[in-house]
């Protein structure tokens, strides 16, 4: 792999740009791996890259049914933030935050992280005592995160309507070095790595059905052939319960519809991110200057990437009162993804039923932010077993009664 | 936008006059289970790819409790019954079959 650098655009530009190689091969399968991954959206490929990378696994598979990065993974709003209530959440998602730092260094592959500050808007008294209760939390957890008061919040972000009258400005959880990166670029930085390392990205290559013996995965039957493995990953997301089926489990999951839109772009106007979640909305202003709103989830299940149109128009109508000046804005485009929720809103990292299968699904509506610190642990517990990280988040914790109840401190109304 | 006809007032009600409830026909389980069987009751939940019975309720309109089945990959209704019932009528089980001749209500995720 030819290195980015700005000698290395220097050089293409003398040669009028011949010299640019592929990011990532796309070679046809092979019979065996020692681990396939089921989903090359960031999570995924996140997963495969630190199997190479922390554990020396290279000889492994990703396999996708659509195209690289095609999910949730280009769909979402792209924010990243750590500041969660229950410590098991503070740990996977400061350890993924803190990967993002560096994370364009590590993959020669500009991700564009912007640590430009996440404000979530405290605009009931209720969510004023939760999110100072979340701070404090975050104090013990080593998160840095402040709660601020309306006048601080006006000073950060001065489009903002903090009067009301419905919804007043009461104060916001500050956390300075949450930020946004570039979606596709995580996916791409990722997929190049893991190419260069050896690994099949393998797209446009469904899986029909995962072949067991003896409590074992075995290998799965795909529309490009029988591939064979010794471990198997299952990191799908919405399609979660589709493949857990296959594998001939069940999941506390359900797949429902989450919407995103943007406007046209303006020019710079805010340079934070802000989650108003009482009115089930959050916005940020995009490098090309579109504002990125993204909503609240549907009700009801659905695998069809779109959602109901009410929704959006709930979410602008709440954020229009916030943010008065979006009222003059047009809408360019609106689009859907499936998000697989789980009954605390947490995520499920880990074994399944079938001793060397995997699963890594629940993200719900806030996978993004936890991409490389999903994949850090998950690589960990494929490879060894076990992870510190992913202990919490097993299967059995909802037979147990231990649920991370993030539901009332997770990023939206889900 | 989703329009399913309430069974008991007859009003085909859009989305925004519904709540959705969830999976339907769910065992409820009680004193004497044991931990899977609770887990399942309330975790556990149906999640196909394609044919879903739901549970719905007319919340702005005679607020009552219904059922419905609906595809969850193309949206289409198959119909609606309501909700006093173990298993969904023969009428809805002949809808769905007409377009999944492969469905039955026993292969149904939920069917447990």
């Amino acid at each position: 792999m030819k290195r980015y650098s700005a000698f290395a655009i220097a050089r293409e530009a003398v040669r009028f740009h011949s010299g640019w190689e592929r990011a990532w091969r796309s070679p046809t399968p092979k019979k065996k791996y020692k681990v396939i991954i089921v989903g090359a959206g960031g999570h995924g490929l996140a997963t495969a890259y630190y199997l190479g990378k922390n554990h020396g696994i290279t000889d492994v598979a990703i396999i996708e049914k659509g195209w690289l990065g095609g999910g949730n993974t280009g769909r979402n709003t792209t924010i990243i933030r750590s500041n969660y209530l229950q410590d098991p959440s503070a740990a996977i998602y400061e350890k993924a935050r803190s990967l993002y730092e560096t994370m364009s260094q590590d993959l020669n592959y500009n991700v564009m992280f912007s640590p430009r500050g996440v404000l979530m808007l405290a605009q009931t008294h209720h969510e004023v005592r939760g999110y100072q209760r979340t701070a404090y939390a975050n104090a013990l957890q080593g998160v840095k995160t402040e709660f601020i008061g309306p006048e601080r919040v006006k000073e950060i972000c001065p489009i903002m309507n903090i009067d009301g009258p419905r919804y007043p400005v009461l104060g916001g959880l500050f956390q300075a070095r949450g930020g946004t990166a570039r979606h596709d670029a995580v996916a791409w930085g990722y997929a190049r790595a893991c190419s260069d390392m050896g690994m099949d990205i393998i797209q446009q290559c469904e899986v029909t059905d995962v072949k067991r013996a003896g409590g074992q995965v075995t290998g799965v039957s795909t529309t490009k052939g029988d591939i064979d493995c010794e471990k198997l990953c299952i990191v799908v997301a919405g399609n979660s319960g589709h493949v857990a089926g296959l594998a001939g489990f069940r999941l506390p999951i359900e797949s429902v519809a989450l919407q995103a839109l943007v406007s046209e772009p303006i020019k710079p106007c805010m340079d934070i991110v802000v989650m108003a979640n009482t009115v089930h909305g959050y916005l940020s202003q995009s490098d090309k200057g579109e504002m990125v709103i993204g909503g609240g989830t549907d009700g009801y299940n659905n695998y069809t990437q779109r959602g109901s149109f009410q929704h959006v128009e709930e979410t602008v109508r709440a954020l229009v009162e916030t943010f008065p000046m979006l009222s003059r804005l047009k809408m360019l485009r609106q689009w859907g993804g499936i998000v697989d929720v789980t009954g605390d809103r947490s995520p499920i990292l880990s074994k399944t039923p079938l001793g060397n299968c995997f699963i890594n699904c629940g993200w719900g509506t806030g996978g993004f932010k936890a991409i490389p610190g999903s994949g850090w642990a998950m690589a960990e517990l494929v490879a060894k077993g076990h992870s510190p990280l992913t202990a919490e988040f097993g299967l059995d914790r909802f037979k147990e009664g231990r649920f991370i109840d993030e539901s009332v401190a997770a990023g939206v109304a889900h | 936008m989703l329009i399913l006809e309430c069974p008991y007032c007859g009003i085909h009600a859009e989305e925004t006059e519904l709540h959705a409830g969830g999976q339907a026909h769910i065992k409820r389980e009680t004193v004497g289970a044991d931990d899977a069987a609770f887990e399942a009751y309330l975790f556990t939940r149906a999640n196909p790819r394609g044919v879903h019975l739901e549970r719905w309720r007319h919340v702005n309109g005679c607020g009552k409790w219904f059922h419905a089945a609906r595809s969850t990959t193309t949206l289409e209704v198959f119909g609606t019954y309501p909700a006093q019932t173990l298993t969904p009528p023969d009428d809805i089980r002949a809808a769905i079959t007409a377009k999944h001749p492969d469905w039955s209500f026993e292969g149904w995720q939920g069917a447990t």
